[in-house]
């Protein structure tokens, strides 16, 4: 709060480069119908490009975002919670008054690659784009080759739930010019074919750094801290780290395990929960094995991590650890094991677990409460669930399991508060 | 039971397997075991919760109309947050299999409280339910709840045995839009209709009769639905 003091300034100055950007923009409002080039027209009709754009679009789980709760598949009408505000996705049938009907190849690339709407106006970060910046201009074809055999839907797209200012478009280009570099990804020649593709798909139309990075306070992630972990704001889940090597989030991983999880969501290592079970749901269990291989090939490549400091022992959690060991026994160990090795292919181990080590505590925290399935995949069409403890754990109580399980066995974690129970309680859950 | 299974199982020949899951819990490989989600608030055999906790009843509800409820959460139709979390991933496969469970279940109703109302106003409850109240457009419940309130396969659910709490709360989200089902919705429209107080004595009637012995809903096509209803002209009741 004491940070927004200094905000007026900048702001001041913003309003007034807004409005300039606004004018400028409505001048171009009334795009026609863009032609397309007859080369890439006949291109869009291929029905094996077609059909590749349809693997890549489930690669980069464009459906999640663009479909409405009980929606048609990509008529839009989500809505993104930011802490700045609701971002609508947009309907991207080829409607053509709603969706990309009207759109050229070239309108599309704008957006997937610079991040700029058909009308130039810059588009919000929450779609992707800082990581689909990285796909190359033949698998764009194929995708919009893809949208464009979809069934049309009419359906008008949303308008932005933002608060002012950041409902003025024009305030993005200064976190543009900060927080974006578009590039198709570029190979590196030391590496197999195998890495680069794995590489290509992670951080390019997997978008995985969107959730498992931190991001700054304006929302943006900084190229240095890739991969290494962050909490997702307003939806409350924390993102592990994802490298397998010393101090990494998933440490001691094997390439089968990082296959398991994408596959079937549930490896011996863990499960996958919460968002992540919805990305395994509708994208990564589809992927073929070679780009699974691909993606583990990356992921094992990650560096290792620098030793967490010291968990600053702020209280003594001895006490609540020790309380949360009896309610263990009781109430989890029938299904994870008095060691936390949990049952193979059943029941996830806890013992060294990513998500029970994670450096918030949100994730533990959240399951207790929650409980629930993982993800229901081919390869596993009816998993085993966990009950949820919200109506029979205390706040105090949920705050000592956790502290256990993130203390026991092999894990170093910080202690969990019954401050902190209370607020992800009321955490909202779409 | 299981310790059992452990003495069985080396004679079989498995000694290997048996020894190297010796210190792990053994897991019932049954659906049972895998729904401990749904059945920790539902109940074992989706009893529902005793007393008059908020917990609906699952047991003996038709199959389709059990899928047809998720799918509602699923969608957003239906709101109760914990619910639409655990459901949201559910393949159909998976929530035929688990509504075949629930509604494959008998347990004994259990009474739960109902509030004391005046006889009139159960008689306008009685009144209601068998034959609906014409000058509001309100048709009889019994023409598609049954004639014995037991529900109609697939996809009309029974009224006998839910308690009074549970039966206004749902009417009421009906009216807020909490609660919605395919449209044409039949019920939100027969919820609009009802004045508060037809609310209450609806609800208490039915929360007060006893459940008849044989509680299967009628079989399907036995009703002729004096509205419109979006679930009854899919059979299965999916959208
Ligand atoms: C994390 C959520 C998310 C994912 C994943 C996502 N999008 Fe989007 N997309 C959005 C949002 C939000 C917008 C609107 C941005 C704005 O209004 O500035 C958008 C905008 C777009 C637009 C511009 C449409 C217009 O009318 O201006 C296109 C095209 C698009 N997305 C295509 C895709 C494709 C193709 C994929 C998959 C490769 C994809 N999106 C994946 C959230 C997402
Ligand atoms: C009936 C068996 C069962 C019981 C009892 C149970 N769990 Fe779970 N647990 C599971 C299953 C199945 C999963 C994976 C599915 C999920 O939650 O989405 C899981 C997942 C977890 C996870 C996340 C693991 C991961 O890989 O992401 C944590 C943490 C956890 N449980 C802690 C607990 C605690 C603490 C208790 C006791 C308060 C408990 N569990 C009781 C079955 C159980
Ligand atoms: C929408 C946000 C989101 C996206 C996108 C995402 N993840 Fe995750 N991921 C999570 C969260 C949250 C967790 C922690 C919960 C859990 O344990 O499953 C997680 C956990 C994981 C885990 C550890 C699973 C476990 O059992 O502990 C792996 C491996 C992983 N993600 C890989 C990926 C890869 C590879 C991608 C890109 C293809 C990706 N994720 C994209 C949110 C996301
Ligand atoms: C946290 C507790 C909780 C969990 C877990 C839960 N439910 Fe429910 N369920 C409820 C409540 C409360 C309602 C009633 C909501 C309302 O009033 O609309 C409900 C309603 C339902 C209904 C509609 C019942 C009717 O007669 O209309 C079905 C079907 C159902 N649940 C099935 C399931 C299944 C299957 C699972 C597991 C996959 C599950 N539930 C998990 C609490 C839960
Ligand atoms: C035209 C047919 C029709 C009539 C008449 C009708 N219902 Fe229904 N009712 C339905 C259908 C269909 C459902 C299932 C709705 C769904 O799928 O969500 C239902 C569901 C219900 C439920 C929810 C039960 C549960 O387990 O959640 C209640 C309560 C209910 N009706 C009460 C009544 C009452 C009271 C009346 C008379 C005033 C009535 N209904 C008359 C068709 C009807």
């Amino acid at each position: 709060m004491k940070r927004l003091g200094w905000l007026w300034i900048p702001l001041v100055l913003l309003v007034i480069v807004l409005a300039a950007g606004w004018w400028l923009s409505q001048r171009h409002r009334q795009v026609l119908i863009s032609p397309e080039d007859p080369a890439i027209a006949a291109t869009l009709k291929d029905p094996g490009v077609i059909a590749k754009g349809r693997y890549l679009a489930t690669a980069g789980d464009c459906v999640s975002c663009h479909t409405a709760r009980g929606g048609e598949p990509y008529a839009g009408g989500r809505m993104l919670p930011t802490p700045f505000g609701g971002i609508p996705a947009p309907n991207i049938t080829p409607d053509r008054d709603t969706g990309i009907g009207q759109w050229a190849f070239n309108d599309f690339w704008r957006a997937m690659h610079e991040g700029i709407g058909r009308n130039g106006e810059p588009l919000y970060p929450a779609f992707s784009y800082t990581s689909f910046t990285k796909v190359t201009r033949d698998d764009a074809i194929a995708i919009f080759a893809y949208l464009r055999s979809l069934p049309i839907v009419h359906q008008p797209n949303a308008s932005l739930a933002l608060r002012f200012p950041y409902n003025v478009r024009s305030t993005l280009t200064a976190w543009r010019a900060v927080y974006f570099k578009a590039g198709v990804y570029q190979a590196d020649p030391s590496q197999s074919v195998s890495w680069n593709r794995g590489a290509y798909l992670v951080q390019g139309l997997g978008h995985c750094n969107e959730c498992h990075a931190a991001r700054g306070a304006w929302g943006g992630l900084n190229a240095d801290t890739a991969l290494s972990g962050g909490r997702i704001p307003e939806q409350d889940w924390y993102a592990p780290d994802l490298s397998t090597q010393a101090n990494g989030g998933l440490q001691g991983w094997s390439r089968q395990d990082i296959i398991d999880v994408l596959k079937n969501g549930q490896a011996s290592k863990g499960a996958a929960i919460g968002p992540m079970a919805d990305v395994v749901a509708h994208s990564t269990q589809h992927l073929h094995d070679d780009d699974l291989q691909a993606i583990a090939d990356y992921l094992l490549s990650l560096p290792a991590r620098a030793a967490p400091k010291a968990v600053s022992a702020s209280f003594d959690s001895k006490p609540l650890a020790d309380r949360g060991s009896s309610i263990y026994v009781e109430r989890c160990a029938d299904c994870h094991g008095k060691d936390g090795a949990g049952v193979p292919g059943v029941y996830p181990p806890l013992d060294g677990n990513a998500s029970v080590t994670e450096p918030t505590g949100i994730n533990a925290t959240r399951v207790v409460l929650l409980g629930g399935f993982p993800s229901v995949t081919a390869g596993n069409p009816r998993p085993y669930s966990m009950p949820p403890y919200a109506q029979q754990l205390s706040d105090a109580d949920v705050a000592a399991v956790v502290t256990y399980i993130r203390q026991a066995w092999s894990n170093r974690a910080s202690a969990v508060q019954e401050r902190d129970v209370a607020t992800y309680r009321h955490t909202p859950i779409d | 039971m299981s310790t059992r299974l452990r003495w069985v199982l080396p004679f079989a020949g498995l000694l290997g397997c048996a020894v190297a899951h010796a210190d792990q819990p053994t897991v019932p490989n049954t659906l049972q075991q895998r729904i401990a989600a749904c059945t920790t608030c539902h109940g074992v055999h989706g009893e529902g919760s005793s007393g008059s906790g908020f917990f609906p009843r699952l047991a003996g509800k038709p199959a389709g109309y059990l899928v047809s409820q998720m799918q509602n959460f699923q969608h957003g139709l239906r709101n109760y947050a914990p619910m639409e979390y655990t459901v949201r991933l559910l393949t159909p496969d998976y929530m035929h299999e688990i509504a075949e469970y629930f509604s494959a279940q008998q347990v004994p109703y259990e009474r739960k409280p109902v509030p004391n109302l005046a006889p009139s106003s159960l008689q306008r409850g009685e009144q209601l339910v068998t034959a609906g109240d014409p000058s509001r457009k309100i048709p009889p419940c019994q023409a598609c709840h049954g004639k014995q309130l037991t529900g109609t396969e697939p996809s009309v659910p029974g009224l006998v045995g839910l308690p009074y709490d549970y039966i206004s709360s749902q009417l009421g989200s009906w009216r807020t839009g909490t609660r919605a089902s395919a449209v044409p919705d039949c019920m939100a429209e027969i919820a609009n209709r009802l004045a508060p107080v037809d609310i209450t004595a609806v609800s208490a009637w039915l929360a007060s009769r006893d459940v008849p012995a044989d509680t299967h809903p009628q079989p399907a096509g036995s009703i002729a639905p004096p509205l419109r209803c979006g679930v009854l002209q899919t059979s299965g009741g999916g959208t």
